[in-house]
């Protein structure tokens, strides 16, 4: 079992949709929010992932593909 | 014993910057509880028991001279000469923008040409002290240079990740210190999450992932010395040039630090914050007014301000709110054109982002947000001859014979 620490930002267009309860049920993985914001233009939730790697893998290029950006909770690791 | 004295670092804790809680002094970057990120705090009335400007003005003619406010024991520091670099009146570039007081902090002029020492040193020196086997990055530039650098003086291992498409040019200036370097088949978003996950498994002090905490501290060095270098003051304006934010933060910290300690008057600087249009996720959340940063993909020729989502961002952008600062995105074609301006009024070389920066400096005037008598600091963190290839327009020979004639006929009216 492996654990990510990731930072899922939504597009207004999105906020509505149950993404991370689509996300866990599809994908069979354990989500753990830790933090969110909600605003009118954008919204954002900060959550640990728990599943095998490929299911994680899986899941987060589901969330790519439908317009969720995906992103470590650490933000940009590579500097100039 | 150059560091004699300086062997205590009077620091409190990791906390957290989002829920508070206290962590202690270990390579943690992340809180356990909400995945917000820890930040070095202090003791500062032990600090300001100890701390005067006698004893920094008898400290080395380095960023260590505050080693009172880093987490580290200096006594060990890992230090290649990082620091104390020039702060310059600007007089020809104040003239040709409309200003009175405009000073360059020139860091271009660090020992591997980039600002990136200050915190570089920091997180070599907090490593040994952790006892780590190696120190490592993923940089495609600046951040390598430094890292490579200090690990050559320390003696330890050093490895540096970089995506497989970067131009072989950007790396000489690491592989000469003997860095291993490792190209990776990937996108920057693989290359990240690999960063991440080697962090986790080997021994490595990875600068800006495990041990980040304690490297970014080494930026408020450039706030220290600004305020020393302006006889013990904070400027009214602040000019920074950002990436992940957090040397917009880190001087802002050190500017009230100071002032806490009781060593400079109310800090009433704003804190003005620039980036280049093509990279610009601070800015842009600046100029929409939303607290929040919308992450971006990088497209710009400023390369060392790349980062789409930064990870200090929105805490630059609470800085920019408490010190009535601003945020500005400068176009990509005004990068070069703040390079040339430099060059040509002060004789000062920079790479893209210090281009970045003098744009965005003019822009400010031109919007009224500076006013002409206000002191103002600009800071320049890398050199020219780390881009040079954004500066190729400046170049415009002209050919001539070996003749006096040829000579003349080109360049002076020809004799009477």
């Amino acid at each position: 079992m492996a654990r990510r620490r990731i930072k899922l930002t939504f597009e207004p267009e999105l906020i509505k949709q149950p993404v991370i309860y689509e996300l866990s049920k599809q994908f069979n993985v354990i989500t753990n929010i830790r933090r969110a914001n909600v605003g009118d233009n954008i919204g954002w939730v900060v959550l640990e992932i728990e599943g095998s790697e490929s299911k994680i893998d899986n899941g987060l290029e589901w969330m790519n593909s439908i317009g969720v950006r995906v992103d470590p909770v650490i933000g940009d690791i590579i500097e100039g | 014993m150059e560091y004699e004295g300086f062997d205590l670092a009077y620091v409190k804790a990791l906390t957290c910057k989002e829920c508070g809680r206290e962590y202690p002094i270990e390579p943690l970057s992340v809180c356990e509880f909400c995945f917000g990120p820890l930040e070095v705090t202090y003791d500062y009335e032990a600090i300001s028991k100890v701390i005067s400007k006698n004893r920094i003005s008898k400290g080395p003619l380095t960023m260590w001279r505050y080693a009172d406010l880093l987490p580290v024991d200096a006594s060990n520091a890992i230090d290649i000469n990082t620091g104390f670099t020039p702060l310059i009146k600007a007089n020809n570039l104040a003239k040709r923008l409309g200003l009175e007081k405009l000073y360059i902090k020139n860091d271009s002029v660090n020992p591997s040409f980039s600002f990136k020492d200050r915190v570089v040193s920091v997180a070599i020196t907090k490593s040994l002290e952790f006892d780590f086997d190696a120190i490592a990055c993923a940089s495609t530039g600046n951040l390598a240079c430094s890292v490579a650098a200090h690990a050559a003086r320390a003696g330890i291992k050093a490895y540096v990740f970089i995506p497989s498409d970067l131009e072989q040019g950007k790396i000489i200036g690491t592989a000469i210190y003997g860095a291993t370097i490792l190209t990776v088949n990937g996108s920057y978003d693989q290359v990240n999450r690999l960063c991440s996950e080697i962090s986790d498994s080997y021994n490595w002090a990875f600068v800006n992932i495990n041990i980040r905490p304690y490297y970014a501290e080494g930026s408020k060095t450039l706030a220290y010395e600004v305020a020393e270098q302006l006889n013990w003051q904070a400027p009214a304006h602040a000019i920074v040039p950002a990436a992940s934010g957090s040397l917009h933060t880190k001087i802002w910290k050190g500017f009230k630090e100071l002032e806490q300690l009781n060593l400079i008057p109310k800090v009433q600087t704003k804190m003005h914050l620039t980036q280049a249009e093509g990279c610009s996720p601070i800015a842009q959340a600046y100029q929409r007014k939303e607290a929040h940063i919308r992450p971006v993909k990088p497209n710009t020729i400023a390369k060392s301000l790349g980062i789409g989502n930064p990870a200090d961002g929105f805490y630059a952008l609470q800085v920019i709110d408490a010190s009535k600062g601003s945020a500005y995105a400068v176009n990509e074609e005004e990068v070069f054109e703040g390079i040339k301006l430099l060059a040509e009024t002060e004789g000062i070389f920079t790479e893209t982002a210090g281009g970045v920066v003098i744009s965005g400096l003019k822009n400010m005037v031109e919007q009224g947000l500076i006013k002409n008598d206000e002191l103002t600091v600009v800071y320049i963190t890398g050199n020219g001859l780390k881009t040079q290839e954004v500066a190729q327009n400046a170049v415009n020979l002209i050919n001539i014979d070996p003749n006096i004639e040829s000579f003349e006929t080109s360049l002076l009216k020809p004799r009477g």
